[in-house]
């Protein structure tokens, strides 16, 4: 549903406003949507138009039920687009709408700013709607069971991407990279005389006996040459795959290179969406009389759930740092290397470079790196930051440290790889019989067993011959295997 | 829109899938029954899940709040992964009585039962879903009354919209009324039989809760008004409400015939055959006081009990103290009669056939 006159009015007014402090964005379209709306492009990840499975279903029904509930509430939404699209709420209050509206407009800023945001396709709200008919297409030729019982197994691979490759463009790197003379079918065929080529020569069995011959070759050859990250990119090459498996594979992958920035600048894109609706909340929007309700709102998203991090507070909090800092002149040399406290705290040198320093920060950062370089012990302090580790005995999550470099280092790794595991695939051609061997890069953390062994289970459904992954249990390096049928696992004498 | 609500659909088919799959465990499990509402059982089921490559639950996290080291981070729950929603670890599948009836109908290969011969019996049932122009004022249909009223003074020319009063008149007015219609009955109640003598232990009461549970929600798959009766006893009987039915712990003997006598009292003066479904389910571990006493019991079946009921399920569960006379009796001196059914039922694991047992006839 569009928008009523006045929230257009409103829209346009906050969108110069934004634009007078320097946020640059797309074209912004807000649509008004009601609750049920809300959480059903919620659990579509904001698009309106997507392709068929349960998991959206399962994700509406979580969203619906804590709605219900009163356990939370979508305020807004945002998608990355040219033009973006963002959703406002109908039983909102208006000083929610405008607060969602300039919150929508730091985000639309980012979206188009952003480096790592730079290879995003901008029309990704058609190609989503491309891709959900091509696999309801798809699901048309070959049956829904059969699709869906493919991209179940597809989605469990969804994530094994390499986000930091964000400037590969997801769509071309595709083509495959030749390796030597292929087999091709004129070196099967027979001489014979051109009449009797069609009987001597038939097509079905010569195709099928390249296919299998290629599939040799590719066996015998280890690959890949390096360890390579971009699991599903792989996959698509080497995996024995019906065409109609190798897009949609395809088309899981594009979606997952869409949605990697986001995951990877979570922290830095809310911080820099709430340090904007703040600023233009208060400084130029708010009306007095809405003033509690405006506090009411900001208290619930920029809440210190006891015990959870939230990225909207801990991103704001950090983005105000380096407002005053560089306001104040507190960085470089000197600042560095000055012990006085009593001087450090009256430190102004009125150098007045905090917005110029946010904007240069906004364009060349993501997660990892904002927190590595901005994140202050002034901060953890005042945000109360601990680490936390599980009670061994009970498992529950204890206070485990304060200290800011132990904080720092486990957020770091909390938002490495988007806070998945690190798995690259190693060999194709392990142990000479054409299996798969993964490799997770410990960092410190094991992988959830149960988790890991159906996911192998899915990779053998697609890799069709026995896969497995080196990994490290309780301090000691295993491998786990699945061959299709059953699990298995074994201790690894030293590391390979 | 998104078409959430095809999607919604399957996924809500898979998770009742997963029911069905284990539907045997859920069977002898009684922890369904606190889970039941008016109209739709909670189930727990695992969690469904697409699986990938993630960090196992023993890892660290980062917070943010008050507290020392040691002291417990939630509640809110020190996230594993920053953004990452925390998801519960069980999901409740909703299933609907209908369903939970099907599903066991399905899982023990249940006939549906065929109510005693009545279909020309018809229930007479007075719903107030019309009106009419004369009434008690208690009645009156206030909307409708004024919507005429309006009607009848904007036809006139006399409405005011700068002074909307609308008075109605006597011909305004309309009073709610009430339709006669016929159904055919199928009416049923079921009476509870327990021992609750000082030999039945807390484990056995569970098996009687659990099939019990079954037990209604088949009866009332196939009936549209089921009412139910518990009957207590150990040397007397008496009726009391379900609560107290599950929970009443007594000492003392055992006199089975009290129950049936107070059963048959009930039926005569409530329930009679030809316009009731009648059910009735004794649990007992078959240690009867004295064979005088069982000698009344089976003529107070064969002469009461027996010809006005649909069905009559005796199922002996079994106790370290009972000597399981009981179950024989009956057994000798009913030898082929259609509505009495016997069933023995040593453990929870038993709960599963005896269910079959007794709702296998389709009586």
């Amino acid at each position: 549903m569009s928008l009523p006159d006045h929230l257009r009015r409103e829209a346009e007014r906050i969108a110069e406003i934004a634009r007078g402090y320097g946020l640059d964005f797309f074209e912004t379209i807000f649509e008004m949507t009601n609750a049920e709306g809300m959480n059903e492009l919620a659990a579509y990840g904001g698009f309106p138009i997507r392709y068929s499975h349960w998991r959206f279903g399962m994700e509406y029904d979580r969203l619906r039920k804590s709605d219900v509930y009163g356990l939370s509430h979508i305020y807004e939404m945002v998608i990355n687009n040219d033009p973006c699209y963002a959703y406002l709420q109908e039983t909102n209050r208006l000083v929610d709408h405008q607060m969602v509206m300039a919150h929508v407009y730091g985000h639309a800023d980012f979206f188009k700013n952003n480096i790592w945001f730079s290879r995003t396709n901008r029309h990704m709200l058609d190609r989503m709607g491309e891709n959900a008919s091509e696999i309801h297409r798809i699901i048309d030729k070959q049956g829904l069971e059969r699709v869906e019982r493919f991209l179940d197994a597809a989605l469990s691979l969804e994530g094994l991407i390499d986000p930091h490759s964000v400037f590969r463009d997801p769509v071309s790197d595709i083509e495959e990279e030749e390796s030597g003379p292929r087999p091709e079918l004129s070196h099967l065929k027979f001489r014979t005389k051109e009449y009797l080529d069609a009987f001597v020569n038939p097509k079905e069995v010569l195709e099928e006996e390249l296919r299998r011959i290629r599939e040799q070759l590719e066996r015998q050859q280890n690959m890949p040459r390096q360890p390579e990250r971009d699991i599903l990119r792989f996959l698509m090459h080497h995996a024995p795959l019906k065409s109609w498996q190798r897009r949609i594979l395809a088309m899981l992958r594009e979606e997952s290179y869409y949605f990697a920035p986001q995951g990877m600048t979570k922290v830095m894109n809310e911080g820099w969406a709430s340090y904007w609706h703040t600023k233009i909340m208060t400084e130029q929007v708010l009306a007095d009389a809405d003033l509690t309700a405006y506090a009411d709102h900001c208290s619930r998203t920029l809440a210190m759930p006891p015990g959870a991090f939230n990225p909207y507070r801990v991103g704001l909090a950090i983005w105000l740092d380096i407002e005053e800092r560089w306001n104040k002149g507190r960085f470089g040399r000197e600042w560095e290397e000055c012990q006085d406290i009593e001087k450090r705290q009256h430190w102004d040198t009125g150098a007045g470079l905090g917005l110029e320093k946010m904007f240069e920060v906004r364009r060349f950062f993501n997660d990892l790196t904002f927190i590595d370089r901005f994140f202050t012990r002034d901060v953890c302090m005042e945000q109360k930051l601990f680490t936390t580790r599980p009670d061994p005995r009970s498992g529950e999550q204890r206070i485990a440290e304060r200290d800011f470099e132990k904080v720092k280092a486990q957020m770091l790794f909390m938002l490495n790889n988007l806070g998945r595991p690190v798995i690259e695939v190693v060999a194709s051609n392990y142990e000479n019989r054409g299996e798969l061997l993964l490799r997770h890069q410990h960092y410190g953390a094991d992988l959830d067993l149960g988790y890991a062994q159906e996911t192998l289970k899915n990779l053998s459904g697609i890799w069709r011959r026995p896969v497995h992954i080196e990994t490290t249990v309780d301090n000691k390096p295993k491998q786990l295997s699945h061959d299709g049928e059953k699990f298995g696992q074994r201790d690894l004498v030293g590391a390979t | 829109m998104p078409r959430i609500a095809r999607d919604h659909s399957r996924f809500r088919e898979i998770v009742k899938g997963k029911v069905r799959k284990d539907f045997k465990k859920f069977i002898t499990h009684s922890e369904l029954l606190g889970r039941r509402g008016r109209h739709v059982v909670t189930i727990p089921v695992p969690r469904i899940d697409i699986p990938t490559f993630r960090y196992g639950d023993n890892q660290g996290g980062v917070g943010q709040g008050e507290g020392e080291p040691g002291d417990d981070a939630r509640p809110g729950q020190g996230q594993g992964q920053a953004g990452d929603k925390t998801a519960p670890h069980t999901l409740e599948a909703e299933v609907t009585l209908e369903e939970l009836a099907e599903m066991l109908g399905e899982e023990l290969e249940l006939p549906r039962i065929r109510p005693r011969g009545r279909e020309e019996i018809l229930e007479r049932r007075e719903r107030y879903s019309s009106v009419r122009p004369i009434g008690p004022e208690s009645l009156r249909h206030f909307r409708r009354t004024y919507k005429r009223a309006l009607r009848r003074i904007i036809a006139s020319g006399q409405y005011n919209p700068r002074d909307p009063v609308i008075i109605p008149i006597k011909e305004d007015r309309v009073y709610k009324s009430w339709k006669t219609t016929f159904a055919p009955r199928t009416n049923a109640v079921i009476f509870y039989l327990m021992d609750v003598s000082g030999s039945m232990g807390e484990e056995q009461k569970e098996i009687v809760r659990t099939e019990s549970f079954w037990i209604d929600t088949w009866l009332k798959h196939h009936y549209r008004d089921l009412q139910t009766r518990y009957v207590v006893h150990d040397a007397e009987a008496r009726e009391v409400d379900r609560d107290v039915f599950y929970h009443l712990k007594e000492a003392g003997g055992t006199k089975i015939s009290s129950a049936y006598s107070l059963a048959a009292k009930i039926i005569e003066d409530e329930y009679s055959p030809f316009d009731w479904n009648i059910y009735i389910f004794h649990f007992s571990d078959g240690d009867n006081w004295g064979s005088g006493d069982t000698e009344l019991c089976l003529e107070l079946l064969r002469e009461h009990l027996l010809p006005d009921v649909n069905l009559f399920g005796y199922g002996q569960v079994e106790s370290p103290y009972g000597s399981g006379q009981f179950i024989h009796d009956l057994k000798s001196h009913f030898a082929g009669e259609e509505s009495l059914i016997t069933s023995q039922i040593p453990d929870r694991d038993a709960i599963y056939g005896s269910i079959k047992e007794f709702l296998g006839k389709g009586r």
